[in-house]
Formats: structure tokens, sequence, C-alpha cells
């Protein structure tokens, strides 16, 4: 506290302290100058006007409103309306053309990678991955294979209608669970021991399993195992294994079945989305 | 050195001060600097008009660039983020340049200090300028000092009202100025001009130039001194930044005491007693714009501008007494005046000032250097983070870049895109037809960076190590110049 009755003065310039003092060290009485104090008496004044124009005050039941009605949702919503305005020339642009006729306009072609980018990153990403590299049991889109067709217009089938996902015109058929639908243990592991073969090279005798194979799998995976995208069917003879593809993982498959569910997009983006969408998953690196 | 209060304040306040509770803010006292002339003021007058003719006529400019390029010398281009000076043109990745102009201008300041003291605050701060040519229209409108703390004094009449109302028309027309040239730098000058002429500009021009309007008028015709003792930086660390050997105004003690007036100095000195060349007049304090008296000592108030040398020398020649009792002089003389030794000619190369210079010079040079081999192309290689690589159905292995190609030229160009290092991998651009030996052809548009999506493929059997290192090699296809950008083909 300032020492009132003996006001205490530095020897050295003269200038009396404060009479604050720390480990010898005395402060020095300098005054502010006055428009200093006024500055802040106005940055007072000023942080009045705050109080009324935004929300300020918490009371129950909610803050002050203020009169700008401003809240940070609303920010958000204005920002991105702004988007939108700023979008909608070319969002028109998208609805107005085909698949190929965007994929193949350098600016719409542009435009459509961004924009799908960003919906990717909201509704695909979770399952695909940030850049679609997938995971097990969710589809990698940058490989160039596909279990139900990679060009243009089939990746836009199954985003609109997705997979086992209750929509009619969505892809359908299961991997059966042949543990209870009629093979038994040796019969799966010889079939295992083929479908491995298949995609690496081995010296061993995989003709049981190969009957095995012609006689219940060929129906959907084709006679030489090389798939069909019309059922879903993966192709047997790549290094791509949605599920694993050691001889566990086959046995897993095999015995237990498969069957991931992709949602039909078609209900909940617009069409311009699911073409940017299209287009976006195309340019990864597997478009056909 | 003093404090603050031993530029501002009298002696008087601090003993007021004492004898009670202290104040803790104070009232400015107002200053009426007196016109001078003199050596010091010719060269401020000098320095004013040439930095006032650069800023307000560096705008208007022209540079040819050629066709659909700017055609102002000095522009600073925010919308494209392109800043041109002259013949040089630099982009937001560039922007270290800024970073080595803003070294060299501190060590330039530090240069400045160490030889003589406050140069920059004396000479060449804006706010120095600024406040010069406000003191200026001050002194045409309502008369010198004098005059000004007489009509300070009196009650407002016809006359005093329409020269206060004269100084600040003209005081907010220079302030008017100050701000539209500034924005000048950002647009076309001369369309901008057009359109601020005709109301047609963007409102950022207008908003900016009020901003700058009202800064000017508040500091140059009101804060003044008041920037420099209580806003600026600089005063503080110039004061820990200077040494005995730096040049500063200064007051000669050992020739200026004891004061004493013309006859009483002719008398003490007829008695063979001792009498200093200090009249007294007060006429180095009347001149001060920062309301410092020089003979207490250096002090931050003292912007060192050498307007009370050119008084003092006035009233030395005027008394017959020889000039220089103020004068730029160093501490280390005023301590051997002290002694009564000799004073020393000041040193100009020592320690600190060849180490500034040899600072400047290198940052100067390597910055020249780097402009002069800046190339004429550029090539930027991002890995896909993920996935960092992609299995092919077939066993190949593929990696995803990111490439950006520069083609700062105001042409479009023609360039090939390979691959070095990895002799088994394929490149390809996405959307590009595929290349031959030399490489995958692209086009760059004019002043632009192309972004292209890049796959490098290596065949099955290819048993690559988890990370090989590769380079990316881009070729202009006329000149053969070429750049490389190195990067990893990552494998499982």
């Amino acid at each position: 506290m300032v020492d009132h009755t003996h006001q205490d003065i530095d020897a050295a310039t003269g200038t009396a302290t404060t009479g604050h003092e720390w480990d010898g060290i005395k402060e020095l009485n300098t005054p502010l100058p006055k428009w200093w104090l006024y500055v802040l008496y106005a940055t007072m004044v000023w942080s009045v006007g705050y109080w009324i124009l935004y929300p300020a005050i918490p009371l129950p039941g909610g803050q002050t409103p203020g009169i700008l009605g401003w809240s940070s949702r609303g920010a958000v919503t204005a920002e991105l309306q702004d988007l939108q305005a700023q979008r909608a020339s070319m969002v028109t642009q998208l609805n107005n053309s085909t698949l190929q006729q965007i994929a193949s306009d350098p600016k719409m072609a542009e435009f459509a990678r961004a924009f799908g980018h960003s919906a990717f990153g909201v509704n695909c990403a979770p399952c695909h991955g940030s850049n679609g590299q997938g995971s097990k049991g969710y589809p990698n889109l940058t490989a160039d294979r596909w279990l139900w067709g990679g060009t243009l217009d089939q990746i836009s089938a199954t985003i609109t209608h997705g997979a086992r996902y209750g929509d009619p015109d969505g892809h359908q058929g299961d991997m059966p669970a042949w543990g209870t639908a009629g093979l038994d243990k040796q019969q799966i592991e010889n079939v295992a021991n083929y479908v491995y073969s298949l995609s690496h090279k081995t010296t061993a005798d995989v003709s049981a399993g190969q009957k095995v194979f012609a006689d219940n799998c060929a129906a959907c995976h084709g006679e030489n195992a090389k798939g069909n995208p019309d059922v879903g069917a993966p192709n047997l003879t790549t290094r791509i294994w949605l599920y694993g593809g050691d001889k566990a993982d086959l046995i897993q498959t095999i015995t237990y079945g498969r069957g991931g569910h992709m949602p039909a997009w078609g209900s909940k983006l617009d069409p311009a989305t699911i073409k940017a969408l299209t287009v976006y998953v195309h340019s990864l690196g597997g478009g056909q | 050195m003093n404090a603050i209060s031993g530029s501002g304040l009298k002696k008087a306040d601090a003993a007021a001060a004492a004898s009670e509770d202290g104040p803790l803010y104070e009232s400015r006292k107002q200053i009426y600097p007196q016109s001078v002339s003199g050596t010091f003021r010719n060269i401020k007058w000098v320095l004013l008009g040439v930095g006032m003719l650069v800023y307000y006529f560096l705008p208007f400019v022209r540079w040819d660039r050629g066709p659909d390029q700017p055609s102002q010398a000095v522009l600073v281009d925010l919308s494209n983020g392109r800043f041109y000076f002259f013949g040089i043109e630099i982009w937001p990745q560039e922007v270290y340049y800024f970073t080595g102009l803003l070294i060299l201008a501190s060590f330039t300041l530090f240069l400045m200090n160490a030889v003589a003291g406050r140069i920059w605050c004396g000479y060449l701060c804006p706010q120095t300028v600024w406040t010069d040519l406000y003191l200026l229209i001050e002194r045409w409108t309502q008369g010198d000092r004098r005059e000004r703390m007489l009509k300070a004094k009196q009650p407002w009449s016809l006359e005093t009202v329409t020269e206060a109302i004269l100084k600040h028309s003209l005081w907010l027309m220079i302030a008017w100025w100050t701000g539209g040239a500034w924005v000048l730098y950002f647009a076309d000058a001369p369309t901008l001009v057009k359109q601020l002429v005709t109301f047609q500009a963007p409102a950022q021009a207008y908003i900016w130039i009020l901003i700058l309007t009202s800064t000017t008028y508040l500091l140059a015709g009101f804060a003044r001194e008041q920037v420099c003792l209580y806003m600026c930086p600089w005063p503080r660390i110039q004061a820990a930044l200077t040494d005995e050997y730096a040049l500063n105004v200064s007051y000669r003690v050992d020739r200026g005491e004891p004061r004493a007036s013309v006859k009483k100095a002719k008398l003490l000195r007829e008695e063979g007693k001792p009498a200093g060349d200090c009249v007294d007049c007060g006429q180095c304090t009347a001149v001060c714009p920062t309301g410092v008296d020089i003979r207490e000592g250096l002090s931050m108030g003292c912007i060192q501008c050498g307007l009370c040398i050119d008084a003092c020398d006035n009233v030395m020649r005027k008394i017959g007494r020889p000039i220089g009792l103020i004068g730029y002089d160093t501490d280390d003389n005023i301590a051997r005046r002290a002694e009564g030794l000799p004073a020393l000619k000041p040193k100009l190369a020592r320690p600190r000032t060849i180490v500034y210079v040899a600072l400047i010079v290198a940052v100067a040079s390597a910055m020249a250097f780097s402009l002069a081999t800046r190339r004429s192309l550029g090539c930027d290689v991002m890995h896909d983070r993920n996935p960092i690589f992609v299995t092919l159905s077939d066993g190949s292995i593929r990696n995803v870049y990111t490439v950006r190609v520069l083609n700062p030229k105001g042409y479009e160009r023609q360039f090939k895109l390979s691959l070095d290092g990895l002799p088994q991998g394929k490149l390809a651009v996405m959307g590009e037809a595929p290349g031959d030996a030399g490489g995958v052809p692209v086009v760059a548009p004019p002043d632009q960076t192309l972004e292209l999506r890049v796959t490098v493929t290596t065949p099955p059997d290819a048993q690559l190590p988890q990370s090989t290192p590769i380079q990316m090699v881009l070729t202009d296809v006329k000149t053969g110049e070429t750049v490389k950008k190195a990067d990893y083909f990552k494998a499982p």
C-alpha cells in the first residue's frame, strides 16, 4: 500500500516511488498520460455496445439475445448459404450435364472433384476412409477392382441405391454362410485352399476344392472365379481382398458368409452432390 | 538516462509530486514548437519532400510486363496473390523475401543507431515527417510559437476560429491524401483514382482511406510526441542497443556551464571567473518538437532531430561565440570532456558497426542471389498421406502424388514430367495422355499453378523396400530447363 505520510523519493531519478518494494527494488511512480486513462474508459463504454448488440448476460432460461440476434449457429448457417450461393452456378451446370460431360469438361470436373471431396469427407469417409482407401469390410475405392462396377454410371447407381439396404433398385445378393448351407468343414477347407491358389503360386493339389467350387461357388463367382459385378460377386483371382485374403480369412468368409451394407444416398443427397461424388470417386484411381 | 519524467515533467512537477501522493495520471503539456532555420532543418525539409514525392507518386509509375499483366511498377495484388516491384514478381509462397526485407530493415535500423542514434526517429519516421508537415501548416495558419501560445490563452474570436478551421481543413486534406495514396498501392492507380472520384471504387478502398485519414489526423495533428513517448517501442529498444561510441545530439556541458546572460558572462570573463557559452535563452527547448531540454542530457523523449543544434548555432552566431554548443557527440567524448581530456574523433569502424554491415551485406546478397537465380518454373510434390500406397488387382503397387507445376511466366508453356530413381516405376498423370520416354507432357497456363494428380505404379514382382527415394523431374520442353523434387515411393 502507498505510505501516505512518508513519500519515498528515489535518489537516482528524483521521482517518487509508489511505495511498492520487492527484494529492495522499488517501483517508480511514473504517471501515465491522462488520455491513456480516457482510452481505457472509452473501451469500457465500447464494451457496453457489445452487451446490447450480442448475447451477453446468462439468465435462467437462456442468455440475453442481443438486438442483432446473433448466434454462432446462425453465423454458420449464413456462411453455408453464402457457400451455396457461390456454388450455385456450377451446381446448376452439374444438374444440367451428364456424368460423362462433367468428367470430360476440365472446369466442371475440377469443381465436381472439389465438391465431391468435401461431400465425401462428410458422408462417406466414416466407412471408406478419408481418401477412399477403405479398410477391412469397407471397399477400397482407390484400387482398380469394383464389386458393383467402376464406370461412372455404375458408381452413380451404387451411391444412389446402395447395397443390401432395402432399396429395391439397390444391389442385392449375399455371400451365403456355407457352414450351415451344405458344406462340411473339410469341403470348406478344400475350397479355401483352391481359392487361395488362384492368387498365389502353389504346388499343392487343389482339385478337391476346385470341384467344390464348381458345384457351389461358380454360379456367382463364375467358372474361372473372375466374379460378376451384377451380383456383387468379387473376382477371386486378384490381390484385392475386402475381408482379408489369407486362408483363415477365407475359411471365415466361406463358413459364415458376408454381406456388407452400403446406404442408399439417393434419399439423403441431392442429385448434384451425387454427381460430384461419382466424379470424385471415379477420379480416385480406379475409375473405368 | 532519465525516464519520461525527465523529458516531459519539469523539476517543479516532480517536487510537487514529492510533497504528497504522486499523481497516477498526468495531463499532457501542450508543446508549441518554434520555427527554426539551419542545416538540420534543411536536411529535414529535403527528406520530407523526397519521402512525400515517393509516397504519392510511386503508384503512378508504370512498368511494362506485357499484355494481360498489370502495368503498375509497385503493386500489391491481394485478390490474385501477387506482389509486383518493378521487374520482380513475388508469389505468396515466396513471402520469405519480405522476411528478408524486414531483417534488412531492422539491421539497418541497428546500424543507424550504432552510428548516430535515432536518425530514423529524427528524420525518416513517418510520425516525424507527417508531424513536421502538420506543424508547418499550423505555423502558416496560426502563427509561430509565441502567437500560438497567446491564442491558446485568449477566448475565441472570429479570426482565431477562421484560422483553426483553415488549419483543420488542411490537415484533413493531407490526411485524406495520405490514405488515398495508400490504397493506390493495392489496385491500378489511375483506374482507382477515376473510380474514387466518380464514387465507383470498391467499399474497401473508401474504408481504408477513412481509417488512414483518421489515424494520420489524430497521430500527426494531436498525438504527436505522445506516439514517441508512450506508443512506440523503438525508444526503449534503442536505449538498450546504444553504446558510448554512438553519436547523439548532446549539449556540451563543459562549454556551456555555468550559464549566464551575455552581459553577465562578459563581466565574469573580465573578472577572470568561469562563464559558460550557454546564455540560457531557451531556444533549444522552444524549437524542440517533443518538449525536451537537451541540456539535461540524453532522454527518451529526444528524437534527435537536430533542430536544437540549428537553434543554438543561430544564437551563438548572433552573440559571437563558436557554434557547436549543441551538436552530435558521443557519450565517450562527453565523459572525456568532463575530465578535461581532449575529444576523440568518432569511430565509425567498430566491431558493432562492422558486424551490422556484414550482416546487412550477407542478407542482401543472399536475397539478390536467390532473386537473380530464381527459376522460371517450379514444382512441388506432395505424397498422398492416405492411402500411402494402393495394391492393385494384379499385385502392382501404386502411389499417388499431388504435383503442383508453377509457371510464373506470362505465357502458356509445355512441360514434361518424368520420374527418376525408380526404373521399375511408371509415371502417369490422371486425365492426361500417357507419355513417352521423355515424360508425360503437360501444358501449364500462363502465370498460374497447375495442380496434377500423378500416379507411380510398379509391377507385381518389384520387391521394393518400404520406402524408396525418388525424384520428380519437370522439364521445359522448349528451353530444357529442369527442376527436380525429391519424394518417396512407398510399398507394403
